[in-house]
């Protein structure tokens, strides 16, 4: 069984990070997985994504034209690739800075305002932890123990961020559930 | 040693320190430039030495200079950079040195593009430099290819005395995949006394060791590729490696297929299958030499009604997949380039196209 999610926003949103602690985590899960950024001209002041595909068997082709997830920073990503989603995936919306929703009834759209969530966190840095904690909880992507695990490797060499960080992580968690 | 996420650029530079090639010359150029990045923070670590040439020129012949003092030396770089290095790369194979050079290619042709391609497949396998010159090439389709194969160059290169190139798209340099370390590389006992620069006194030699490929006498000029020659037909006898896919019941297509174009193949195989269609693969990892016979035997199996070769570039392994098959089978073609890579049901249309 093959699962993917495309996390998308502008260059400076921690997007490659996202996928690189979802990626982490589906590792240490026991999933085969591949982690592609966009290295192309979209880096250069439009929208940045990575993919992540996770199976349990070898992954064979790593480019995906349509996966069953999307995780949305910013409204140009949106608007790009909500259409490009598997019915019955889920469709995570930074509320904070998206005012449109992509209008498919075959998914699962849900909206968190991450900004507000991680300045009551603490710090709005730790939006994209926020996010990634909610798009977890409500897709089941990865299991939710392996993510906080593989938010306090990312961030071990600055340990002082490790509390806030998962700080951050259970407040999306809970998000998830309330949005 | 456990698993690690890692980029394959970064997991190309680790590699090579593992291989115990503790000297790194390079130009940085997209989609490879992480490799310097890393290794400008690793090398000091472990004692090496990485140095910024001031062009690919420069640095293929930091390489000739390093490696004829049979220290293990490598560089990595992306198309137009092993352009600029191909003068470099011929004086080096002219001179029997071995050496490690990693092309991350992207789409040409000139400045091209920065997204992967396949296009430099000719250039690697047939045209590297001037003179009767060819590299031993080495095509990684995962991360975890691509560290054993960096791994593997530098023996290869010493054995043969010529460099050896791991040719991987820009898809392996930027993706991250888990990634297994491979023990440190024991090396054998080396005969680089016998030619190396490597200092006369200290060694108790009588004579200089001389590096050139220099040989103004067309008589020794002769001898000389004669000699070299006979390294490619060992290479051809004894290095060939590729791994087949659903290849041992019967089928209706053959796919060839490298590097990162081999995984999409692979997804679309299964697609096909699922559908009824059975289409086997073969997958060259070694471009020279090529596994000819593997893709002659796999393309004359009775049943086999069409072979496609499935490339990024506008055409280049299918000339080796015609001299494989020499006819007896009709050869197709389907790729594209320059970061566009075809999609699994691009390729199963493809092959439905002719094969129903």
């Amino acid at each position: 069984m093959q699962n993917e999610v495309k996390i998308t926003g502008f260059g400076g949103q921690g997007v490659m990070l996202m996928g690189k602690i979802v990626a982490h985590a589906a590792m240490e899960q026991g999933f085969e997985v591949v982690w592609i950024p966009s290295y192309g001209p979209e880096m250069r002041g439009g929208t940045a994504y990575c993919t992540v595909v996770i199976s349990d068997r070898p992954i064979g082709s790593p480019i995906i034209q349509n996966p069953r997830h999307l995780v949305a920073m910013n409204r140009p990503s949106l608007e790009k690739f909500a259409p490009t989603v598997k019915p019955g995936g889920v469709i995570f919306v930074n509320g904070s800075l998206i005012s449109v929703r992509c209008d498919r009834d075959d998914v699962d759209e849900f909206v968190v305002p991450i900004i507000e969530i991680a300045k009551e966190v603490g710090n709005v840095r730790t939006a994209n932890i926020v996010a990634i904690g909610a798009f977890v909880a409500r897709s089941g992507f990865v299991d939710f123990e392996r993510l906080r695990e593989s938010v306090k490797t990312e961030f071990a060499a600055k340990a002082k961020l490790i509390p806030i960080n998962l700080k951050a992580l259970e407040a999306g968690r809970q998000a998830a559930e309330k949005y | 040693m456990s698993k690690v996420l890692m980029k394959g650029n970064e997991a190309i530079g680790e590699a090579a320190i593992r291989a115990g090639a503790l000297n790194y010359f390079a130009y940085p150029i997209t989609p490879q430039s992480e490799v310097a990045e890393y290794l400008s923070r690793r090398m000091p670590e472990v004692g090496g030495h990485f140095l910024q040439g001031e062009s690919e020129v420069a640095v293929s012949y930091m390489i000739f200079g390093a490696a004829g003092c049979g220290e293990r030396v490598f560089t990595t770089s992306s198309s137009p950079g092993i352009s600029l290095m191909s003068e470099g790369i011929s004086y080096i194979i002219g001179a029997e040195c071995p050496a490690v050079f990693v092309n991350i290619m992207r789409g040409g042709p000139g400045l091209g593009g920065i997204l992967p391609s396949q296009a430099d497949y000719l250039q690697a396998t047939r045209g590297v430099g001037h003179g009767d010159c060819r590299l031993l090439v080495l095509a990684p389709a995962s991360v975890q290819e691509a560290v054993e194969m960096v791994m593997t160059a530098f023996p290869l290169a010493e054995k043969y005395r010529n460099p050896v190139m791991v040719l991987g798209d820009g898809l392996i340099g930027q993706m991250m995949e888990p990634v297994e370390f491979p023990d440190n590389l024991k090396s054998a006992p080396s005969n680089k006394d016998d030619w190396a620069t490597n200092g006369m006194d200290t060694r108790g030699r009588k004579t200089r060791n001389l590096v050139k490929s220099l040989f103004l006498d067309p008589v020794e000029l002769n001898e000389h590729n004669l000699k070299i020659k006979r390294k490619y037909e060992q290479m051809e006898r004894e290095e060939v490696r590729f791994e087949g896919y659903n290849q041992d019941g019967a089928y209706r297509a053959l796919i060839v297929s490298f590097g990162t174009m081999s995984r999409v193949c692979r997804t679309a195989i299964d697609i096909m299958k699922a559908d009824g269609l059975e289409v086997a693969m073969i997958r060259p990892q070694t471009l020279f030499p090529y596994p000819l016979q593997a893709v002659r035997d796999a393309a004359w199996k009775k049943g086999c009604q069409a072979v496609f070769s499935i490339e990024m570039n506008m055409g280049q392994m299918v000339e080796d997949v015609r001299l494989a098959v020499q006819g007896r089978c009709p050869v197709h073609w389907y790729g594209k380039c320059g970061g566009e890579v075809p999609t699994p049901e691009e390729v199963v249309e493809t092959v439905r196209a002719v094969v129903q």
